[in-house]
């Protein structure tokens, strides 16, 4: 996938019940795609933040900003395009280590700089943050060792700086 | 009322209404809602008892179309929530403002399957502007504040408010609440805040492509009403001699005997209106949306026109036509400013030279005016000599609210609307027996004003039992039932497009008797079948005015509406009526 059509919206809602249901409902009835969707509160406990990517291709950007902008409830919408903004996402991941290639995983791990959470030497659990393309390329170095299990959260998303 | 008074919630909830300037609520008391019914009995507010909660739902739109002020249904939970979802879908497709009152079971008890429990917010949250649960009795006047508030301002829409048993309940403790009288800054809407003034540097660039437009087309949609503008909108017209379309939604908003009004455009809109959008090198849509019904196939609609198009929702200027200026604003503020920018440039005396096109148009419509043919001696009444004879005998000030089918299409073409808020339909959603409930509405609101519903068959056996109502709270609308036994619009299109394969659109030309069916309701009944007795009958209608009158009309099943343009077809593919079809060879 081209990095390039998933652009970034981060919103600021109000921190009341429902509110994830009407952004989601908003989605699906108007036919915009979300590829992920993270959600949290904010330093402010009046209000929360949404942040999704939407694929530019499947709905036209300015269409889902304005829809979303007549859901009362949210308050700030800030569209962040890939080229001014930087976005991380976290993943957690269990791969199998047995001692035949466990060598070669802990290359692996180093060379990433990944996180070792957890270790019962049948087993690895890892933790990985980076941009959303490193990730897909990680979880394909850890493919072939068989990934027991796997979580990502959804990117989230932060203005650049000057 | 003095502010730091106790009182239970339910008392709050009804204050609250009073002090949003309401004086009448449409509804059905239940279960859940059983404790705001007991403060009712000793408030200023008018309740209008209905007989099904879907008929509160459009009474409060009918009331609302006619007055401008918002309309008020109050209903219980669960089978009462759900029975008012169309009236909200309805509201919510038309912009109509309205608030909606729900009962819901005890707080505590919400998520628990109890009787008579629905999730209303969850089921509601994609047909009205906003919704709330209150889940404190502090929280009511605020909330209703906020409500009356969302309805009506921007774009107007329904908010419906559901309100849990307990915190209305005298009987429990969580109903106890210091009042205090909610006012704008008391609302706790941070997302919220609807822009009314237009850009002046766009309605500026606005202005010139007017000025430079030679065969332009005022495209007049329902937000002109909403936002007050006729006058406004006269004014434009009038002052840069431009042809006028009024939509399905703003029939009224210009005068129909103006001699710039070319009609409705769209599916059944007047050829000469269908056609000048068509043919148009600039479209000024104010208040309106480019639905499909309107645009017919979206890449073959008005292909050489420029785009302006003003709004009070941002997300309609693009949606559907990329606009070459999208002008966010309240209709009437900018048409007024729109008009202050012409006047800058020039006014009446710089504006290109529009003779030619408004000979071509002139042309257009003394060749395809709307007609139909008389009916033969014996034959069924026609429905469109009906809706003339209903017009011709009524003061043009009737408030018309139809149901959905082709008696609308009828209603809409063959009346003359001079007057805004004087038609009343379903536009967005289609909702069949609509007409009924919206007029014993607007009757409701504006008394002093002969109504009329004009009805279909289909539409008719919908929403009927509000008749009870209407004769029991002495709210004496007329109604015309167009009787054809037919679902005639559906019929119409198995003919024209199922290769007349009737399937399930025949209705029964004995059962309902509708005579003894309206007697029975408390409403005086008339029934016409030849030419010569319609005009007697409605005047006689027009005469009673102590119970609600039904006149059924029997009228031709066969008769279709003309013109039309088919689904699919782009407007330049328009059917006219078949007595002028070898005149169209002459305009390809």
């Amino acid at each position: 996938m081209s990095a390039d059509r998933f652009h970034t919206i981060v919103t600021t809602v109000e921190n009341k019940p429902g509110v994830l249901a009407r952004v989601a409902g908003l989605f699906s009835r108007r036919g915009f795609n979300i590829e992920s969707l993270a959600v949290a509160p904010t330093d402010d406990d009046r209000f929360s933040r949404i942040t999704f990517t939407v694929d530019v291709e499947s709905a036209p950007l300015e269409q889902v900003v304005k829809q979303l902008n007549k859901l009362i409830n949210v308050v700030e919408i800030r569209e962040l395009p890939p080229e001014d903004s930087v976005s991380r996402e976290l993943m957690l991941v269990t791969v199998s280590a047995d001692a035949g290639h466990r060598k070669e995983l802990m290359e692996i791990i180093e060379e990433w700089r990944a996180f070792v959470l957890a270790d019962n030497s049948k087993q690895i659990m890892l933790s990985f943050s980076a941009r959303t393309a490193r990730l897909d390329e990680f979880e394909e170095c850890l493919r072939p060792f068989g990934i027991a299990e796997l979580q990502r959260t959804g990117r989230v998303a932060l203005p650049a700086l000057d | 009322m003095s502010d730091n008074q106790q009182m239970p919630g339910g008392e709050a909830l009804v204050k609250s209404l009073e002090h949003e300037g309401v004086d009448v609520v449409f509804g059905y008391p239940g279960g859940a809602i059983l404790p705001v019914y007991d403060p009712i009995i000793d408030s200023s507010i008018r309740h209008v008892l209905v007989r099904h909660e879907q008929g509160a739902g459009h009474m409060a739109e009918g009331y609302a179309h006619a007055t401008g002020r918002p309309g008020v249904a109050m209903v219980t939970s669960g089978p009462g929530a759900t029975n008012v979802v169309t009236p909200l879908a309805d509201a919510f497709l038309d912009s109509v403002p309205m608030v909606c009152i729900t009962g819901q079971v005890p707080y505590a008890a919400i998520g628990t399957d109890a009787f008579q429990e629905c999730d209303t917010t969850g089921i509601t949250m994609a047909v009205t502007k906003h919704n709330f649960l209150v889940t404190e009795a502090q929280d009511i006047p605020r909330i209703i504040h906020e409500a009356f508030h969302i309805a009506t301002t921007g774009r107007p829409g329904p908010v419906l408010v559901d309100i849990p048993k307990d915190i209305v309940d005298p009987t429990n403790p969580r109903s106890a609440m210091t009042w205090y009288t909610a006012t704008d800054a008391d609302m706790e809407l941070p997302g919220y805040h609807p822009v009314t003034e237009g850009d002046p540097e766009l309605i500026r660039q606005a202005a010139e492509m007017i000025r430079d437009a030679e065969r332009p087309v005022l495209y007049v949609g329902g937000g002109v009403l909403k936002a007050r503008a006729a006058d406004a909108l006269r004014e434009l017209a009038e002052m840069v001699q431009i042809p006028v379309v009024t939509t399905l939604m703003a029939r009224g908003a210009f005068p129909d005997s103006h001699e710039l009004n070319l009609g409705m455009p769209g599916m059944h809109g007047n050829y000469s209106a269908v056609t000048a959008m068509q043919k148009s090198d600039l479209l000024i849509s104010l208040g309106a949306r480019f639905d499909d019904r309107v645009t017919g196939k979206l890449d073959g609609f008005a292909p050489e026109a420029k785009i302006i198009h003003v709004d009070i929702d941002p997300a309609e200027l693009g949606k559907v036509r990329r606009a070459n200026v999208g002008i966010q604003g309240d209709c009437r503020l900018v048409i007024e400013g729109l008009n202050h920018a012409i006047r800058e440039l020039g006014g009446t005396a710089v504006q290109a030279d529009r003779s030619a096109w408004r000979s071509t148009v002139s042309g257009w419509q003394e060749k395809f005016p709307l007609t139909y043919e008389q009916s033969a001696p014996g034959d069924k009444l026609k429905p469109q000599f009906v809706i003339e004879q209903l017009r011709d005998g009524n003061p043009s000030d009737t408030i018309v609210a139809s149901g959905v089918g082709q008696h609308q299409m009828y209603a809409s073409q063959w009346w003359e609307f001079d007057h805004p808020y004087t038609w009343i339909n379903s536009g967005g959603l289609g909702t069949m027996g609509f007409s009924i409930p919206a007029a014993i509405g607007a009757k409701a609101g504006m008394p002093e004003r002969r109504v009329w519903a004009v009805d279909g068959d289909g539409c008719f056996q919908m929403t009927a039992q509000e008749l009870v109502t209407a004769s029991v709270e002495n709210i004496p609308i007329k109604v015309a039932l167009l009787n054809n036994s037919y679902l005639g619009m559906v019929r119409q299109w198995q003919e024209m497009f199922y290769e007349e394969r009737y399937s399930e659109v025949y209705l029964q030309e004995r059962v309902p008797d509708y005579i003894k069916w309206a007697e029975a309701m408390g409403c005086a009944a008339i029934r016409v079948e030849s030419p010569e007795e319609v005009g007697p009958a409605i005047e006689k209608a027009n005469e009673i005015d102590d119970r609600p009158v039904v006149v059924e009309f029997v009228t031709d099943a066969r008769e279709n509406v003309f013109p039309m343009v088919p689904s699919g077809a782009t407007n330049s593919e328009v059917v006219v009526d078949p007595s002028q079809q070898h005149l169209l060879e002459d305009e390809s």
